[in-house]
């Protein structure tokens, strides 16, 4: 496993792109207000809250037998189900059932785990091309370039630049208006959609009971990719199950409202195995662990797996709105990949997430599933103190203050000592109190509160 | 009322003004204030930076002092909260129960400044003036880990000869987050700029808040940026009295 860089770097770089923050502070603005509308005008979201982080929490106490059942219900419905401990594994299934069928192309549509996996370039070492069909996912393969968003992955693009890739790319001859890129990609993907031999999906939801896989999207490309392809292949975490068809009921409600602020996406696609002479004629469910199971394993930090990927969390963080996707090294940015990513690399790969936060809670408070994410991120910083990733100096700093504030006598003379230090002049001073004052001044007030008390 | 203060370990040491003003106005509506000396740290700082072995002695160590007390009044809402929410959690977190459920019941008893006075001080209008035109940044912990609501603006509202001008987004974080100004300072920076040009288009001539520690980040700001606007604690609205 390789570590990210650490977040403070990445940030300092994301923050000096000017452009980059504009485009952040429209977009993270426009859906944090579309979201607003739609929720606030439920009367029982709070309720419908619990509810989903109910059946989650629930899910994921026996998520062992409820993934049992999904591949019995699978299985009997005509699909096969694979079971990937890790990223390796679950490439090595999808590519597995491509040359098995001889298949070069394949579609893809809810791309986010297999990104996680890094299943495109894994296909394209064995020579299977794998074309993304979002629109954003293809303006970001075209140009060799990530996700920065969860639900909107190309958002630190403007569209003069996708036009001047789409001119590079597939359409000589397009202009930069948004009708005209979407129909130059219509007609580049609707032939890459007739030839592929097999499409790969995501899946926002599994139904044990049924065996049913759920695709949410906007675009129709969903729809294209799980019907249009002989051999279908659904690859997603173990922690998507859901016990009953009637859950969804709750998801779906609370989905569309917290990603796009829409009441309602355009198009669900659900299906359950395979129907002779209809839809695809084979049907494959990859089931990922890669690092799910230990995520489980703590009882604080399990809290992340009911994310249901709405990025509702990414869009009200101020965070995120400075610094952009980009800075938190994985695909899984904003709050809920500083909450994510350190537990699914191990923290020692990404110590800094944790604090790359100033813990002021928005995230917790539009959740859809109520993932107290301040909660987790202390905790995972405790894990990375304990793991002693932070700096010795950090170290015997916060343990020198904890001694200092063990008595009255202790505290009272680290005062004087501490405000004798704060009055040395700007260039002087070392450590914190320097990065502090980059930025900011410090006015000393003429004497401490107890000082005041004592002399009245 | 005997009201027990708690003063937080950088506003008595940094900026003690808002704790003054804090004992001025409980004093002026006729309650009598003590003040543990023994007092030092809450320990959130160790607690929100994953120093759980040096938080939990603070921790105990608080609910030692502030045992007997009827009610504890700290002009924080990011230092209550500490107390009242994190306590039990770090508690039951090492399998403490005896301590959580100490932490829990204190915690009940533990008030920022506007929960006080809106709530079991039963009062709205303080008496107090100041001609000023003001604004308001609500901190993210008053706001959603104590949720203390509209008591502060309605301690404002009837302050006399207030102007309470809204604050354009209003609700975004200043940047401070304790470590994180220090640990992210680029960061911090950038939100802080954003907070700091927020304010100055509301042409207040000060920005009110509950959180001495926002404060010092804002003020900071303010201060770098030279409008001359300036950052001030709620209490120090509150104590502003005629002639003063």
């Amino acid at each position: 496993m390789t570590p990210i860089r650490p977040f403070p770097e990445s940030a300092r770089e994301e923050l000096a792109k000017p452009q980059l923050r504009a485009n952040l502070a429209r977009a993270t603005g426009t859906i944090r207000a579309k979201r607003r509308v739609v929720v606030e005008e439920m009367p029982d979201w709070e309720e419908l809250r619990e509810a989903g982080r109910a059946i989650k929490a629930r899910t994921l106490a026996s998520l062992d037998e409820h993934l049992l059942v999904l591949e019995r219900a699978v299985e009997s419905a005509g699909g096969k189900v694979w079971w990937a401990r890790d990223a390796a594994e679950a490439n090595e299934a999808v590519a597995q059932i491509a040359r098995s069928h001889g298949v070069g192309e394949i579609v893809k549509v809810k791309s986010l785990t297999t990104d996680e996996l890094g299943l495109n370039d894994y296909l394209a070492g064995q020579g299977i091309e794998a074309v993304e069909t979002d629109l954003a996912e293809l303006i970001l393969q075209l140009d060799g370039d990530w996700s920065s968003h969860i639900l909107v992955p190309a958002l630190h693009r403007n569209r003069h630049e996708i036009g001047e890739l789409f001119r590079r790319t597939i359409e000589p001859e397009v202009g930069d208006e948004p009708a005209a890129l979407a129909e130059a990609a219509r007609i580049y993907l609707r032939k890459k959609f007739l030839a592929a031999g097999m499409g790969v999906s995501g899946a926002n939801f599994l139904v044990a009971e049924t065996g049913t896989a759920v695709v949410v999207e906007s675009e129709g490309n969903g729809r294209m990719c799980t019907t249009l392809p002989p051999v279908l292949v659904t690859v997603a975490g173990i922690e998507k199950v859901l016990p009953r068809w009637q859950d969804l009921e709750v998801f779906l409600q609370l989905l569309p409202r917290s990603s796009t602020g829409e009441r309602m996406n355009p198009y669900t696609s659900l299906w359950s195995g395979t129907r002779a002479g209809e839809g695809p004629q084979e049907f494959h469910l990859v089931l990922v662990d890669n690092g799910r199971t230990r995520v489980l394993a703590d009882d604080v930090g399990r809290g992340a797996l009911a994310c249901i990927r709405c990025s509702a969390c990414l869009n009200v963080c101020p965070v995120y709105e400075r610094t952009g996707g980009h800075a938190y090294g994985s695909i899984y940015p904003g709050p809920i990949g500083a909450i994510l990513t350190p537990q699914l690399l191990g923290i020692e790969n990404a110590p800094t997430l944790p604090y790359a936060s100033s813990l002021c809670g928005a995230c917790y408070e539009v959740c859809p599933v109520k993932i107290d994410i301040p909660d987790i991120l202390v905790h995972l910083r405790g894990r990375a103190v304990e793991a002693g990733l932070e700096p010795v100096s950090e170290r015997v700093a916060m343990r020198g203050l904890a001694r200092t504030f063990a008595s009255r006598r202790s505290y009272e003379s680290a005062q004087r000592l501490g405000r004798a230090a704060l009055r040395l002049p700007p260039w002087a001073r070392v450590g914190p109190l320097r990065s502090w004052s980059r930025a900011r001044d410090l006015r000393l007030q003429p004497r401490t509160f107890r000082g005041w008390w004592r002399s009245r | 009322m005997r009201l027990t203060l708690f003063v937080p370990c950088y506003a008595d040491t940094l900026a003690p003004s808002a704790a003054i003003a804090t004992v001025t106005v409980l004093e002026r509506l006729g309650h009598e204030v003590v003040y543990p000396e023994d007092q030092t740290c809450c320990g959130q700082v160790h607690a929100n930076s994953g120093y759980l072995r040096e938080a939990l002695p603070l921790a105990a160590r608080f609910l030692e002092i502030f045992a007997a007390a009827e009610l504890v009044v700290a002009p924080s809402a990011s230092c209550v909260g500490t107390v009242r929410h994190l306590y039990p959690r770090l508690f039951r977190r090492v399998g403490n129960r005896e301590l959580a459920e100490r932490a829990e019941e204190l915690g009940g008893r533990v008030l920022e400044l506007s929960e006080a006075l809106t709530g079991p001080l039963g009062v709205e209008d303080v008496g107090a003036y100041f001609p000023h035109r003001v604004t308001y940044h609500p901190t993210c912990h008053s706001l959603r880990a104590l949720r203390v609501g509209a008591g502060p603006l309605r301690l404002l509202e009837a302050v006399q000869g207030l102007e309470l001008v809204p604050l354009p987004r209003a609700e975004e974080c200043c940047g401070f987050g304790g470590t994180f100004a220090v640990k992210n300072a680029e960061t911090s920076a950038v939100m802080l700029a954003d907070k700091v040009a927020a304010i100055e288009g509301t042409g207040a001539e000060r920005c009110i808040a509950v959180d001495g520690s926002c404060l010092l980040q804002i003020g900071g700001g303010l201060a770098r940026s030279g409008s001359g606007v300036e950052a001030l604690h709620l209490a120090e609205v509150l104590a502003g009295e005629h002639g003063a």
